[in-house]
Protein backbone atom coordinates (compact mmCIF):
# COMPACT_ATOMS: atom_id res chain seq x y z
CA UNK A 1 0.00 0.00 0.00
CA UNK A 2 2.82 2.39 0.95
CA UNK A 3 4.64 1.50 -2.28
CA UNK A 4 1.49 2.16 -4.31
CA UNK A 5 1.04 5.56 -2.67
CA UNK A 6 4.67 6.58 -3.06
CA UNK A 7 4.73 5.53 -6.74
CA UNK A 8 1.46 7.30 -7.46
CA UNK A 9 2.99 10.44 -5.91
CA UNK A 10 5.88 10.08 -8.36
CA UNK A 11 3.36 10.14 -11.24
CA UNK A 12 1.48 13.05 -9.63
CA UNK A 13 4.66 15.11 -9.16
CA UNK A 14 5.77 14.42 -12.73
CA UNK A 15 2.39 15.53 -14.14
CA UNK A 16 2.38 18.59 -11.89
CA UNK A 17 5.86 19.57 -13.08
CA UNK A 18 4.85 19.10 -16.74
CA UNK A 19 1.67 21.12 -16.18
CA UNK A 20 3.52 24.01 -14.53
CA UNK A 21 6.00 24.00 -17.37
CA UNK A 22 3.64 23.84 -20.36
CA UNK A 23 0.10 24.33 -18.94
CA UNK A 24 -1.52 21.90 -21.41
CA UNK A 25 -4.68 21.28 -19.39
CA UNK A 26 -4.81 24.39 -17.21
CA UNK A 27 -4.96 26.75 -20.20
CA UNK A 28 -7.65 24.68 -21.93
CA UNK A 29 -9.82 24.48 -18.81
CA UNK A 30 -9.30 28.09 -17.69
CA UNK A 31 -10.01 29.57 -21.12
CA UNK A 32 -13.14 27.47 -21.56
CA UNK A 33 -14.39 28.29 -18.07
CA UNK A 34 -13.75 32.02 -18.36
CA UNK A 35 -15.27 32.44 -21.83
CA UNK A 36 -18.37 30.45 -20.81
CA UNK A 37 -18.65 32.45 -17.61
CA UNK A 38 -18.45 35.77 -19.43
CA UNK A 39 -20.92 34.59 -22.12
CA UNK A 40 -23.44 33.43 -19.51
CA UNK A 41 -23.06 36.60 -17.48
CA UNK A 42 -23.56 38.82 -20.58
CA UNK A 43 -26.57 36.84 -21.79
CA UNK A 44 -28.26 37.03 -18.37
CA UNK A 45 -27.45 40.72 -18.08
CA UNK A 46 -28.61 42.65 -15.02
CA UNK A 47 -31.41 40.18 -14.23
CA UNK A 48 -31.54 38.61 -10.79
CA UNK A 49 -30.81 34.93 -11.22
CA UNK A 50 -32.76 32.45 -9.12
CA UNK A 51 -30.87 29.52 -7.58
CA UNK A 52 -33.00 27.21 -9.80
CA UNK A 53 -31.23 28.75 -12.82
CA UNK A 54 -27.84 29.59 -11.29
CA UNK A 55 -27.12 26.07 -9.98
CA UNK A 56 -27.50 24.33 -13.39
CA UNK A 57 -25.47 27.10 -15.06
CA UNK A 58 -22.63 26.64 -12.57
CA UNK A 59 -22.54 22.86 -13.06
CA UNK A 60 -22.72 23.18 -16.86
CA UNK A 61 -19.65 25.44 -16.73
CA UNK A 62 -17.84 23.06 -14.37
CA UNK A 63 -18.75 19.94 -16.39
CA UNK A 64 -17.72 21.24 -19.80
CA UNK A 65 -14.60 22.91 -18.42
CA UNK A 66 -13.62 19.58 -16.90
CA UNK A 67 -14.37 17.84 -20.20
CA UNK A 68 -12.16 20.29 -22.08
CA UNK A 69 -9.07 19.64 -19.98
CA UNK A 70 -9.11 16.53 -17.86
CA UNK A 71 -8.74 14.11 -20.78
CA UNK A 72 -5.24 15.48 -21.49
CA UNK A 73 -3.86 13.40 -18.64
CA UNK A 74 -3.86 10.17 -20.66
CA UNK A 75 -4.17 11.46 -24.23
CA UNK A 76 -0.88 13.35 -23.85
CA UNK A 77 0.92 10.16 -22.78
CA UNK A 78 -0.38 8.27 -25.84
CA UNK A 79 0.24 11.11 -28.30
CA UNK A 80 3.79 11.74 -27.07
CA UNK A 81 4.46 7.98 -26.97
CA UNK A 82 5.37 8.06 -23.29
CA UNK A 83 2.56 5.69 -22.26
CA UNK A 84 4.74 2.62 -22.88
CA UNK A 85 7.43 4.13 -20.67
CA UNK A 86 4.87 4.39 -17.86
CA UNK A 87 3.73 0.82 -18.55
CA UNK A 88 7.29 -0.45 -18.17
CA UNK A 89 8.28 1.41 -15.01
CA UNK A 90 5.10 1.60 -12.93
CA UNK A 91 2.33 -0.71 -11.75
CA UNK A 92 -1.03 0.19 -13.39
CA UNK A 93 -2.77 1.23 -10.16
CA UNK A 94 0.00 3.69 -9.30
CA UNK A 95 -0.47 5.30 -12.74
CA UNK A 96 -4.23 5.55 -12.28
CA UNK A 97 -3.99 6.90 -8.71
CA UNK A 98 -1.38 9.50 -9.65
CA UNK A 99 -3.43 10.67 -12.64
CA UNK A 100 -6.62 10.76 -10.55
CA UNK A 101 -4.94 12.87 -7.86
CA UNK A 102 -3.73 15.27 -10.52
CA UNK A 103 -7.19 15.64 -12.11
CA UNK A 104 -8.80 16.23 -8.69
CA UNK A 105 -6.26 18.93 -7.90
CA UNK A 106 -6.69 20.54 -11.33
CA UNK A 107 -10.48 20.73 -10.96
CA UNK A 108 -10.16 22.13 -7.42
CA UNK A 109 -7.76 24.79 -8.69
CA UNK A 110 -10.22 25.71 -11.43
CA UNK A 111 -13.09 25.94 -8.97
CA UNK A 112 -11.13 28.20 -6.65
CA UNK A 113 -11.18 30.75 -9.48
CA UNK A 114 -14.42 30.00 -11.32
CA UNK A 115 -16.89 29.54 -8.44
CA UNK A 116 -16.19 32.89 -6.67
CA UNK A 117 -16.15 34.64 -10.08
CA UNK A 118 -19.47 33.01 -10.99
CA UNK A 119 -21.08 34.17 -7.74
CA UNK A 120 -19.65 37.65 -8.18
CA UNK A 121 -20.61 38.11 -11.84
CA UNK A 122 -24.10 36.64 -11.40
CA UNK A 123 -24.62 38.50 -8.15
CA UNK A 124 -25.44 35.34 -6.24
CA UNK A 125 -25.19 35.02 -2.49
CA UNK A 126 -24.84 31.52 -1.14
CA UNK A 127 -26.95 31.22 2.00
CA UNK A 128 -25.56 27.90 3.26
CA UNK A 129 -21.86 28.04 2.54
CA UNK A 130 -20.93 24.76 4.30
CA UNK A 131 -23.35 22.66 2.22
CA UNK A 132 -22.33 24.54 -0.94
CA UNK A 133 -18.61 23.92 -0.41
CA UNK A 134 -19.20 20.24 0.45
CA UNK A 135 -21.43 19.65 -2.60
CA UNK A 136 -19.00 21.32 -4.99
CA UNK A 137 -16.00 19.54 -3.42
CA UNK A 138 -17.46 16.01 -3.41
CA UNK A 139 -19.09 16.63 -6.81
CA UNK A 140 -15.71 17.61 -8.23
CA UNK A 141 -14.11 14.44 -6.89
CA UNK A 142 -16.88 12.44 -8.59
CA UNK A 143 -16.46 14.39 -11.84
CA UNK A 144 -12.67 13.96 -11.80
CA UNK A 145 -13.04 10.24 -11.14
CA UNK A 146 -15.34 9.81 -14.16
CA UNK A 147 -13.07 11.97 -16.32
CA UNK A 148 -9.92 10.04 -15.35
CA UNK A 149 -11.18 6.55 -16.22
CA UNK A 150 -12.95 7.71 -19.40
CA UNK A 151 -9.75 9.53 -20.43
CA UNK A 152 -7.82 6.26 -20.00
CA UNK A 153 -10.33 4.43 -22.22
CA UNK A 154 -10.56 7.01 -24.98
CA UNK A 155 -6.79 7.59 -25.12
CA UNK A 156 -6.59 4.17 -26.82
CA UNK A 157 -9.03 5.17 -29.56
CA UNK A 158 -8.58 7.35 -32.63
CA UNK A 159 -11.54 9.78 -32.24
CA UNK A 160 -10.56 10.99 -28.79
CA UNK A 161 -12.00 14.51 -28.52
CA UNK A 162 -15.55 13.65 -29.53
CA UNK A 163 -15.71 10.44 -27.53
CA UNK A 164 -14.70 11.99 -24.23
CA UNK A 165 -17.74 14.19 -23.72
CA UNK A 166 -20.10 11.64 -25.34
CA UNK A 167 -19.01 8.86 -22.98
CA UNK A 168 -18.64 11.04 -19.90
CA UNK A 169 -22.06 12.72 -20.02
CA UNK A 170 -24.24 9.66 -19.37
CA UNK A 171 -21.89 8.36 -16.68
CA UNK A 172 -21.61 11.75 -14.98
CA UNK A 173 -25.35 12.44 -15.16
CA UNK A 174 -26.01 11.40 -11.51
CA UNK A 175 -23.22 13.81 -10.46
CA UNK A 176 -24.82 16.65 -12.39
CA UNK A 177 -28.32 15.95 -11.09
CA UNK A 178 -27.28 15.69 -7.43
CA UNK A 179 -24.74 18.50 -7.76
CA UNK A 180 -27.33 20.85 -9.24
CA UNK A 181 -29.98 19.95 -6.66
CA UNK A 182 -27.58 20.23 -3.71
CA UNK A 183 -26.16 23.53 -4.99
CA UNK A 184 -29.66 24.93 -5.54
CA UNK A 185 -30.62 24.12 -1.94
CA UNK A 186 -27.37 25.55 -0.56
CA UNK A 187 -27.95 28.77 -2.51
CA UNK A 188 -31.50 28.92 -1.12
CA UNK A 189 -30.13 28.53 2.40
CA UNK A 190 -31.76 25.16 3.14
CA UNK A 191 -30.54 23.36 6.25
CA UNK A 192 -27.59 20.97 5.94
CA UNK A 193 -29.91 17.98 6.51
CA UNK A 194 -31.82 18.81 3.32
CA UNK A 195 -28.67 18.78 1.24
CA UNK A 196 -27.41 15.60 2.89
CA UNK A 197 -29.11 13.10 0.50
CA UNK A 198 -27.44 14.75 -2.51
CA UNK A 199 -24.13 14.79 -0.68
CA UNK A 200 -24.55 11.09 0.10
CA UNK A 201 -25.32 10.31 -3.56
CA UNK A 202 -22.24 12.22 -4.70
CA UNK A 203 -20.08 10.51 -2.09
CA UNK A 204 -21.42 7.03 -2.91
CA UNK A 205 -21.04 7.67 -6.63
CA UNK A 206 -17.41 8.69 -6.08
CA UNK A 207 -16.70 5.56 -4.04
CA UNK A 208 -18.28 3.33 -6.72
CA UNK A 209 -16.43 4.97 -9.64
CA UNK A 210 -13.10 4.98 -7.78
CA UNK A 211 -13.51 1.30 -6.86
CA UNK A 212 -14.51 0.28 -10.41
CA UNK A 213 -11.64 2.33 -11.84
CA UNK A 214 -9.11 0.66 -9.54
CA UNK A 215 -10.45 -2.76 -10.58
CA UNK A 216 -10.67 -2.26 -14.35
CA UNK A 217 -7.79 0.13 -15.00
CA UNK A 218 -5.19 -2.63 -15.37
CA UNK A 219 -7.21 -4.27 -18.18
CA UNK A 220 -7.58 -0.95 -19.99
CA UNK A 221 -3.95 0.03 -19.45
CA UNK A 222 -2.45 -3.30 -20.52
CA UNK A 223 -4.43 -3.18 -23.81
CA UNK B 1 16.44 -16.31 -16.38
CA UNK B 2 14.78 -18.18 -19.22
CA UNK B 3 12.42 -16.98 -21.94
CA UNK B 4 10.23 -19.50 -23.78
CA UNK B 5 8.20 -18.35 -26.75
CA UNK B 6 5.87 -21.02 -28.10
CA UNK B 7 3.31 -20.87 -30.90
CA UNK B 8 3.11 -17.09 -30.79
CA UNK B 9 0.56 -15.40 -33.05
CA UNK B 10 -0.64 -11.81 -33.29
CA UNK B 11 -3.57 -11.02 -35.51
CA UNK B 12 -4.99 -7.58 -36.40
CA UNK B 13 -8.38 -8.11 -37.99
CA UNK B 14 -7.84 -10.79 -40.64
CA UNK B 15 -4.13 -10.17 -40.96
CA UNK B 16 -1.57 -12.25 -39.11
CA UNK B 17 1.26 -9.91 -38.15
CA UNK B 18 3.17 -12.50 -36.15
CA UNK B 19 2.72 -16.14 -37.17
CA UNK B 20 3.79 -19.11 -35.09
CA UNK B 21 7.06 -17.83 -33.60
CA UNK B 22 8.95 -20.28 -31.36
CA UNK B 23 12.30 -19.92 -29.60
CA UNK B 24 14.00 -20.22 -26.23
CA UNK B 25 16.50 -17.89 -24.66
CA UNK B 26 18.56 -18.12 -21.48
CA UNK B 27 20.68 -15.59 -19.65
CA UNK B 28 23.82 -15.19 -21.74
CA UNK B 29 21.93 -15.92 -24.96
CA UNK B 30 21.06 -13.46 -27.66
CA UNK B 31 18.62 -13.43 -30.55
CA UNK B 32 18.46 -11.13 -33.53
CA UNK B 33 15.10 -10.66 -35.20
CA UNK B 34 15.21 -9.57 -38.84
CA UNK B 35 12.67 -9.15 -41.60
CA UNK B 36 11.55 -6.63 -44.19
CA UNK B 37 9.61 -3.47 -43.25
CA UNK B 38 6.12 -4.32 -42.09
CA UNK B 39 6.97 -7.95 -41.39
CA UNK B 40 6.07 -7.64 -37.69
CA UNK B 41 9.46 -7.23 -35.99
CA UNK B 42 8.27 -4.41 -33.78
CA UNK B 43 5.02 -6.22 -33.01
CA UNK B 44 7.04 -9.27 -31.95
CA UNK B 45 9.30 -7.11 -29.75
CA UNK B 46 6.28 -5.43 -28.14
CA UNK B 47 4.75 -8.84 -27.49
CA UNK B 48 7.97 -10.07 -25.86
CA UNK B 49 8.07 -6.95 -23.66
CA UNK B 50 4.47 -7.38 -22.52
CA UNK B 51 3.34 -4.18 -24.24
CA UNK B 52 0.92 -6.15 -26.42
CA UNK B 53 -1.15 -9.23 -25.65
CA UNK B 54 -0.71 -12.19 -28.05
CA UNK B 55 -3.71 -13.49 -30.02
CA UNK B 56 -2.47 -17.04 -29.44
CA UNK B 57 0.54 -18.72 -27.89
CA UNK B 58 2.71 -18.23 -24.83
CA UNK B 59 5.53 -16.02 -23.67
CA UNK B 60 6.97 -17.26 -20.39
CA UNK B 61 9.79 -15.81 -18.37
CA UNK B 62 11.23 -18.04 -15.65
CA UNK B 63 13.74 -17.28 -12.93
CA UNK B 64 14.96 -20.75 -12.00
CA UNK B 65 11.79 -22.77 -11.65
CA UNK B 66 9.65 -19.78 -10.75
CA UNK B 67 7.52 -18.24 -13.49
CA UNK B 68 7.62 -14.44 -13.46
CA UNK B 69 4.60 -12.18 -13.83
CA UNK B 70 4.90 -9.40 -16.42
CA UNK B 71 5.24 -6.84 -13.60
CA UNK B 72 8.23 -8.79 -12.29
CA UNK B 73 9.65 -9.01 -15.82
CA UNK B 74 9.40 -5.22 -16.22
CA UNK B 75 11.76 -4.81 -13.25
CA UNK B 76 14.43 -6.76 -15.19
CA UNK B 77 13.69 -5.31 -18.63
CA UNK B 78 15.54 -2.54 -20.46
CA UNK B 79 13.91 -1.56 -23.74
CA UNK B 80 15.03 0.83 -26.46
CA UNK B 81 12.63 1.29 -29.35
CA UNK B 82 11.37 3.99 -31.68
CA UNK B 83 7.90 3.89 -30.04
CA UNK B 84 9.27 4.35 -26.53
CA UNK B 85 9.73 8.03 -25.78
CA UNK B 86 10.56 10.10 -22.72
CA UNK B 87 9.23 13.44 -21.51
CA UNK B 88 10.45 16.15 -23.85
CA UNK B 89 9.39 18.94 -21.46
CA UNK B 90 11.58 17.52 -18.69
CA UNK B 91 15.36 17.62 -18.57
CA UNK B 92 17.41 14.46 -18.90
CA UNK B 93 18.06 14.56 -15.13
CA UNK B 94 14.34 15.01 -14.37
CA UNK B 95 13.46 12.13 -16.67
CA UNK B 96 16.01 9.90 -14.97
CA UNK B 97 14.85 10.95 -11.49
CA UNK B 98 11.29 10.07 -12.50
CA UNK B 99 12.31 6.69 -13.92
CA UNK B 100 14.46 5.80 -10.90
CA UNK B 101 11.72 6.72 -8.40
CA UNK B 102 9.04 5.00 -10.48
CA UNK B 103 11.12 1.81 -10.44
CA UNK B 104 11.53 2.17 -6.68
CA UNK B 105 15.27 2.82 -6.97
CA UNK B 106 17.36 5.55 -5.41
CA UNK B 107 18.43 8.43 -7.63
CA UNK B 108 22.12 7.80 -8.20
CA UNK B 109 23.36 11.01 -9.83
CA UNK B 110 26.96 9.83 -10.37
CA UNK B 111 25.59 6.77 -12.23
CA UNK B 112 23.28 8.96 -14.32
CA UNK B 113 26.22 11.24 -15.17
CA UNK B 114 28.39 8.24 -15.99
CA UNK B 115 25.73 6.81 -18.33
CA UNK B 116 25.19 10.21 -19.98
CA UNK B 117 28.92 10.47 -20.52
CA UNK B 118 29.04 6.92 -21.86
CA UNK B 119 26.55 7.76 -24.61
CA UNK B 120 28.17 11.10 -25.41
CA UNK B 121 25.69 13.34 -23.60
CA UNK B 122 28.00 14.62 -20.87
CA UNK B 123 26.99 18.10 -19.70
CA UNK B 124 23.51 17.88 -21.28
CA UNK B 125 21.69 16.55 -18.20
CA UNK B 126 20.13 19.89 -17.34
CA UNK B 127 18.69 20.42 -20.83
CA UNK B 128 15.08 19.60 -21.67
CA UNK B 129 14.79 16.70 -24.09
CA UNK B 130 12.95 18.97 -26.55
CA UNK B 131 16.30 20.66 -27.21
CA UNK B 132 17.89 17.31 -28.18
CA UNK B 133 18.33 16.17 -31.77
CA UNK B 134 16.82 12.83 -32.81
CA UNK B 135 20.23 11.18 -32.47
CA UNK B 136 20.68 12.58 -28.96
CA UNK B 137 17.22 11.36 -28.00
CA UNK B 138 18.18 7.89 -29.22
CA UNK B 139 21.34 8.03 -27.10
CA UNK B 140 19.31 9.13 -24.07
CA UNK B 141 17.06 6.08 -24.47
CA UNK B 142 20.06 3.88 -23.61
CA UNK B 143 20.66 5.84 -20.40
CA UNK B 144 17.03 5.26 -19.36
CA UNK B 145 17.02 1.61 -20.45
CA UNK B 146 20.28 0.64 -18.74
CA UNK B 147 20.08 2.62 -15.48
CA UNK B 148 18.67 -0.33 -13.50
CA UNK B 149 21.17 -2.82 -14.96
CA UNK B 150 18.52 -4.98 -16.64
CA UNK B 151 19.03 -8.70 -17.16
CA UNK B 152 16.74 -8.69 -20.22
CA UNK B 153 17.87 -6.18 -22.81
CA UNK B 154 15.67 -5.47 -25.82
CA UNK B 155 16.88 -3.15 -28.56
CA UNK B 156 14.51 -2.45 -31.45
CA UNK B 157 16.29 -0.65 -34.31
CA UNK B 158 19.22 0.10 -31.99
CA UNK B 159 21.06 2.51 -34.28
CA UNK B 160 18.08 4.44 -35.66
CA UNK B 161 18.96 8.15 -36.07
CA UNK B 162 22.51 7.60 -34.87
CA UNK B 163 25.68 8.80 -36.57
CA UNK B 164 28.78 6.63 -36.91
CA UNK B 165 30.07 7.51 -33.41
CA UNK B 166 26.67 6.91 -31.86
CA UNK B 167 26.38 3.53 -33.56
CA UNK B 168 29.84 2.57 -32.26
CA UNK B 169 28.78 3.45 -28.70
CA UNK B 170 25.64 1.35 -29.07
CA UNK B 171 27.58 -1.62 -30.45
CA UNK B 172 29.82 -1.43 -27.36
CA UNK B 173 26.75 -1.36 -25.11
CA UNK B 174 25.24 -4.35 -26.93
CA UNK B 175 28.36 -6.38 -26.23
CA UNK B 176 28.60 -5.45 -22.53
CA UNK B 177 28.00 -8.05 -19.78
CA UNK B 178 27.08 -10.77 -22.33
CA UNK B 179 27.02 -13.56 -19.72
CA UNK B 180 24.77 -11.69 -17.30
CA UNK B 181 21.89 -10.78 -19.56
CA UNK B 182 19.68 -11.96 -22.37
CA UNK B 183 19.72 -9.84 -25.52
CA UNK B 184 16.87 -9.43 -27.99
CA UNK B 185 17.70 -7.26 -30.96
CA UNK B 186 15.39 -6.36 -33.86
CA UNK B 187 17.07 -4.78 -36.82
CA UNK B 188 17.07 -4.11 -40.55
CA UNK B 189 20.86 -3.85 -40.67
CA UNK B 190 22.46 -7.07 -42.02
CA UNK B 191 25.76 -6.39 -40.20
CA UNK B 192 23.97 -6.39 -36.83
CA UNK B 193 22.99 -10.06 -37.18
CA UNK B 194 26.45 -10.92 -35.76
CA UNK B 195 25.30 -9.82 -32.30
CA UNK B 196 22.91 -12.76 -31.97
CA UNK B 197 23.65 -16.38 -31.18
CA UNK B 198 20.21 -17.14 -32.63
CA UNK B 199 18.54 -15.57 -35.63
CA UNK B 200 14.78 -15.32 -36.11
CA UNK B 201 13.88 -14.27 -39.63
CA UNK B 202 10.32 -13.07 -40.16
CA UNK B 203 8.88 -13.35 -43.64
CA UNK B 204 6.39 -10.75 -44.89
Amino acid sequence: MFELLSKSLVVFQKDLKLEFRRRYALNAIAMFALTTLVTVSFSIGPLDVEPAVAAPLLWIILFFSAMSGLSHIFIREEEQQTADTLRLVLPPNAVWLGKWLFNVLLLFALELIVVPMFCLMMNISVENLTTFVLIVTVGSIALSSVATIIAAIISLTSSRGALFAVLSLPIALPVLISGIEGTRMAMHGAAFERGLPDLQILFSFSVVIITISALVFEFIWRK
Amino acid sequence: MKLTVSGLWKRYGRRNVVSNVNFELNTGDSVVITGPNGSGKTTLVRLLCGLLAPSKGDIRYKDGEQELSMDAVFAHLGLVGPYLQYYRDLTAYENMQFIAKARGLSVDMPRIDALLERVGLAGRGKDELRTYSSGMLQRFKYVAALYHEPSIVVFDEPTANLDKDGAAIVYDLIQERPDQRMLILATNEPHEIRFGKQHVRIAQ
